[in-house]
């Protein structure tokens, strides 16, 4: 699976609710439209738990929570740092399939990411 | 209630006077009374005479210190692990050694587990540390915790040794967590224990500390070890055993035969009883309460099998 992934401060993206739909971006090139989706992680949990995207969606997580978590695929095929708060992490989701995932820290929190072309 | 335990004449009024005594206006627990009225005789016979080379000695657990965590719950964790150093120097007998129970830091950086030991440096005093998970969440998954306090232990920080005739184990239940689990021992670390306690007669006392609660607190929020069990049973013959922990930042306790369960406060910030929030992350509290929410623990070995009495003092 080829990605890119990052982990970076954007105080910006924690004071923004994360949106359920998946909307495209307008670019000024006329390539295939670039989607994103962001998933919050907020009280020890991930919200939505759940989200169904299209090949070639990046999830964004962002970290609203006073305590450190990660974003570890169940299957070790991506993960990201330890997060602080507000602190995000990015993923692209080219493949179909079901890619259940979890906080390292606190395994106790799980998620799902399902990729349906 | 009031009667003679066998144990050199120390009864339980004396044992809880000794130690309300000793702790001044402190929160005083006593696992001691409990513990020698509950035990089986099976355990009783098991337990036999007390090891020879015991004497009575006093050592000090503190825990989450989260060295580097600056968030409202406790904008100067510095200052509160200081405190709790303050404390245990105040103490009138000097502890032989200390237990911290992990989460030394917030994020598992370098220079925040120089901070820490810099805090603690000021203590002369044996300190002996298990990671909790926010001393494991580093890159490469405790290996900056492993390079600060992993010489000479096994696998992956787990170790143990005899102070007068107590046998502490220190283990590890933060790594390789598994997704929708709760902390996790491990195959390598149960076998580890299983070799480490075989030589060792019943009636040595045993003081167990790992971070996260060897008993499921709350498993809604992970508050418990997945596969405790399997410690435990080979814990069970022993006479007296004491299990330390922290992570939960708060105090709570639990005796199961000849068990004891334990954890202590936090110094750097509160925890929500279980279930009690939404989530467990740090509880803010009025600035004034914080220091009644935040301590140490002490803990008197007496002798032999006897129980070991465990006294949490805040910093108010």
């Amino acid at each position: 699976m080829s990605f890119l992934s990052s982990v970076g401060r954007f105080a910006l993206f924690a004071a923004m609710a994360a949106p359920a739909a998946v909307y495209p971006l307008q670019t000024a090139v006329a390539a295939a439209p670039t989607k994103v989706q962001r998933v919050a992680i907020q009280n020890f949990a991930f919200s939505p738990q759940v989200i169904v995207v299209a090949p070639g969606t990046t999830v964004t997580w962002t970290n609203a929570d006073e305590d450190p978590h990660t974003v570890t695929a169940n299957d070790k095929s991506f993960h990201s740092a330890a997060m602080d708060t507000d602190e995000t992490y990015s993923f692209t989701f080219t493949k179909p399939g079901e890619f259940a995932y979890f906080c390292s820290l606190h395994p106790h929190m799980t998620g799902k990411v399902i990729v349906k072309g | 209630m009031d009667h003679d335990h066998g144990h050199k004449g120390l009864n339980r009024r004396e044992l809880l006077g000794h130690c309300a005594g000793w702790a001044g206006t402190a929160a005083v627990y006593t696992v001691a009374g409990g513990v020698v009225s509950s035990v089986s005789l099976d355990a009783a016979l098991a337990a036999g005479k007390p090891a020879a080379k015991a004497k009575p000695f006093t050592f000090v657990q503190i825990s989450d210190t989260h060295i580097g965590f600056d968030k409202p719950a406790n904008p100067n964790v510095h200052a509160t692990a200081l405190q709790a150093v303050d404390r245990i120097k105040a103490m009138a007998v000097k502890p032989d050694l200390i237990l911290h129970t992990g989460d030394i830091t917030h994020l598992s950086k370098d220079d925040q587990f120089d901070e820490a030991k810099q805090i603690l440096s000021g203590l002369d005093i044996p300190i002996f540390y298990v990671p909790g998970e926010h001393d494991f969440l580093d890159e490469g998954q405790g290996k900056t915790f492993l390079a600060h306090y992993g010489k000479g232990t096994q696998g992956l920080g787990w170790y143990s040794f005899n102070h007068d005739g107590v046998h502490f184990v220190a283990l590890n239940n933060v790594a390789a967590l598994k997704p929708g689990g709760m902390a996790h021992l491990g195959d390598d670390q149960i076998a580890w224990l299983k070799k480490d306690l075989a030589a060792l007669p019943s009636s040595t006392p045993i003081v167990v500390f790992a971070h996260i609660p060897l008993w499921t607190v709350y498993e809604a929020w992970g508050w418990g070890t997945d596969d405790a069990n399997q410690a435990l049973t080979l814990l069970r013959r022993f006479g007296s055993v004491t299990v330390l922990n922290g992570h939960i930042h708060q105090i709570l306790h639990k005796v199961e035969g000849n068990v004891s369960f334990h954890s202590a406060r936090s110094t750097a910030y509160p925890q929500p009883a279980p279930g009690a929030a939404p989530s467990p992350g740090p509880l803010k509290v009025p600035t004034e309460q914080l220091p009644s929410m935040l301590g140490i623990c002490s803990a008197n070995f007496l002798r032999g099998n006897a129980p070991i009495a465990l006294i949490d003092s805040s910093f108010t």
